[in-house]
């Protein structure tokens, strides 16, 4: 996947001497009887984009509130720079956060809402009619000033919350879904801008999304979220790579999950027999679990190699079986292969030439194929 | 089978305006009556329209009902307003519900019960401290406050459970103070309702007779009254003018407030479909 990031970025969460920007010390909200954030620490530190990923009702939008001060922790603490954030109200908070329905203010035009911000404190009239313009460039909606936001289209009115949140140029800015309103391109061409406009302009962005393919090419790191709780933080590709558990590895992408028994357990590999698959996994990384455990093995689609000829080597990491389905996607083809146990394999390979040009040659429906992976492949999880 | 229903639509239309409006139309044309007959017709004249104009105590009346119409309305209106943004903005306090219920609640209490109640709760009053001494313009503006204030809660609490509670976060989140979101973002967005809520209110005391007939006193007859009184000695085409410019003028003001609402509705949605249609400024 394409990440608008550069290469060579900083990754402050790996010093342990770095002082995190936000820190989140095991804050829980309840309303009534009902949890909607559990025991949730986080570190976000300096300039980063820190991605909330969760399905809808896990609570990433009740966590952004708190840090917005909004709501406030039944339990727990929250720092912002270093000052403790309990009881400081939102307007005291060195935040601005752009909300899920994006809160324009209807009976102000594009400009006076922008301004808004900067009128509350205090701001010279000069001063303020410099700045907006600037900011109304930079999102390029200069023709619009005059506008009311009922006189907008959705991608406008998306650009207005941003610039409106942007102008007081807060440290942290939170953003709640600030793209669920936008058809795909104008999506992907937002996001390059949000990293754009966040690399210029230095903020640490806090970012609210279900959507996973966002969170990957938006996020420095991406915090999943399950039922109120935090269950992983890390990388796009940490998480995508090396899922800790059976839902991160089926939240993030598509997965092939196997259950299994642990057979041979050593520091540098494990060996695992799964009865769905037919055969074992041999993984290149240890686990630590008792032997014998049950544990779950993830194969993401893109790694296993389809073949008609019995691949080399031994009998671990592959499996033969049956061509139920071929899905053709333009830039890559989706196989689905029923194994001799009854299991269905998810196959993805690219399309590296035409479909005409190879047809001769191309796997098709009820073939028999083998299936293999690298040892490097597998992850291998135990919850 | 499509024009026999269409007649008997509009045979039910027909009855049914006339119904509505055949008593005002009677009154109105009598009004122009020369005659101090109300019922035998005896050729055009406007001379009762004169002698209404020149009548002190019908426009003393008009004067001291206009008068308390208008503060009436402004204070039912900050009462209101205050409630209804109690009852729509703050979830999670005790008694919610009751308040809700105890501030509808005059809308369907009988008036007399209303006026009857209010009568000696003054004469309590006065007995106690001495104030409001007497009835009068204090008592009925008190008194009328008392019931439209019910009226302009509902009106503001169903406007403000329509606005979106972001708006006022994202104000405090861009720094604004309570007080200062208060006036600056949920005020303006709910200003048609509450000119809407001064308009109910204004009205309800203009034509109030019931709750003022208990709770006034001597010198502070209001329209209503004035005419009830008049009208027990006998029906005078004068009253018939009276009644005619009333109704002429809220005609104009319903009117004009339909006309200009229209044109709004049908700016917004023509705002609406050029920004769907992404075109250029
Ligand atoms: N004020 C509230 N009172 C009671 N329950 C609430 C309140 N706000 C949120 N919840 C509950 O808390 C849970 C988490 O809500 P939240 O809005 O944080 O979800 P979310 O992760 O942002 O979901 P989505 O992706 O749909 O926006 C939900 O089950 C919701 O019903
Ligand atoms: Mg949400």
């Amino acid at each position: 996947m394409a990440s608008p990031r550069p290469e060579a970025r900083l990754e402050p969460w790996k010093d342990p001497a770095a002082e995190p920007y936000v820190r989140i010390e095991k804050v829980t909200k309840k309303f009534g009887d009902f949890v909607a954030v559990h025991q949730v620490s986080l570190k976000i530190y300096r300039g980063e984009i820190f991605c909330l990923l969760g399905a809808s009702g896990c609570g990433k939008t009740t966590l952004l509130r708190m840090l917005a001060g909004f709501e406030q922790p039944s339990e727990g603490r929250i720092w912002i720079d270093g000052t403790d954030m309990t009881g400081i109200p939102p307007y005291e908070r060195p935040v601005n956060m752009m909300f899920q329905s994006y809160a324009l203010f209807p009976h102000m035009t594009v400009e006076q809402n922008v301004a808004f911000g900067l009128k509350q404190d205090g701001v010279p009239k000069a001063e303020i009619r410099e700045r907006v313009a600037a900011m109304l460039d930079l999102v390029k909606l200069t023709p619009f000033a005059g506008r009311r936001p009922h006189q907008l289209s959705g991608g406008q009115r998306q650009r207005v919350a941003l610039a409106r949140s942007l102008i007081k140029q807060p440290k942290l800015l939170l953003l709640d879904e600030p793209l669920g309103a936008l058809d795909k391109k104008l999506r992907e061409h937002t996001q390059f801008e949000l990293v754009n406009l966040q690399e210029k302009l230095g903020v640490t962005f806090v970012v609210v999304t279900h959507d996973q393919e966002e969170a990957m090419t938006l996020a420095s790191r991406i915090g999943v979220m399950d039922h109120g709780e935090i269950v992983q933080v890390g990388t796009p590709s940490d998480i995508y790579e090396y899922p800790n558990s059976r839902f991160v590895a089926d939240f993030i992408g598509s997965v092939n999950l196997f259950e299994g028994t642990l057979i041979e357990d050593e520091p540098d590999y494990v060996r695992v027999s799964a009865a769905e698959l037919g055969g074992t996994f041999y993984v290149s990384h240890g686990v630590s679990a008792p032997p014998n455990a049950t544990v779950w093995v993830a194969l993401r689609p893109e790694k296993i190699t389809i073949s008609r000829e019995q691949p080399a080597g031994d009998e671990d990491n592959r499996v033969q079986g049956v061509v139920a389905e071929i899905a053709y996607l333009g830039d890559m083809s989706i196989y689905l292969v029923r194994l001799a146990t009854g299991r269905t394999v998810r196959i993805t390979q690219p399309n590296i030439r035409r479909q005409a040009a190879v047809s001769a040659e191309r796997i098709t429906w009820d073939e028999e194929v083998w299936l293999s992976w690298d040892a490097a492949s597998p992850v291998v999880v135990t919850q | 089978m499509i024009g026999r229903r269409s007649f008997f639509v509009t045979t039910a239309m027909a009855f049914g305006f006339a119904f509505l409006y055949v008593p005002i139309l009677s009154m109105i044309i009598y009004s122009f009556n020369e005659s101090r007959l109300v019922t035998v017709w005896a050729g055009f004249s406007t001379k009762w329209y004169v002698e209404l104009f020149q009548n002190p105590q019908v426009l003393n009346a008009a004067k001291l009902s206009f008068k308390i119409a208008a503060i009436n309305a402004t204070g039912a209106v900050i009462l209101g307003t205050l409630a209804g943004l109690a009852l729509a903005r703050f979830r999670r306090f005790k008694g919610r519900t009751l308040l809700t219920g105890m501030t509808t609640a005059p809308l369907v209490m009988p008036e007399v019960i209303t006026g009857l109640s209010l009568l000696l709760l003054f004469v309590a009053m006065e007995q106690w401290f001495g104030w409001p001494a007497g009835r009068g313009v204090t008592t009925i503006t008190i008194a009328h406050m008392t019931f439209s204030m019910a009226y302009v809660t509902v009106v503001i609490q169903s406007r403000l459970s329509t606005v979106d509670e972001s708006l006022e976060e994202a104000a405090m989140d861009l720094g604004a103070r309570p007080a200062k979101v208060f006036f600056l973002i949920t005020l303006p967005i709910i200003f048609p309702a509450i000119l809407a809520g001064w308009l109910l209110a204004f009205t309800l005391s203009w034509d109030d007779l019931v709750i003022a007939s208990f709770v006034s006193g001597p010198g502070s007859s209001t329209l209503p009254l004035v005419i009830f009184s008049k009208v027990r000695l006998g029906v005078s085409p004068d009253i018939n003018a009276l009644a005619t410019i009333m109704v002429t003028v809220v005609a104009i003001g319903i009117v004009v407030a339909g006309l200009y609402m229209q044109r709004q509705e049908r700016q917004r949605e023509r705002d609406v479909q050029a920004a769907l249609a992404g075109n250029s400024p």
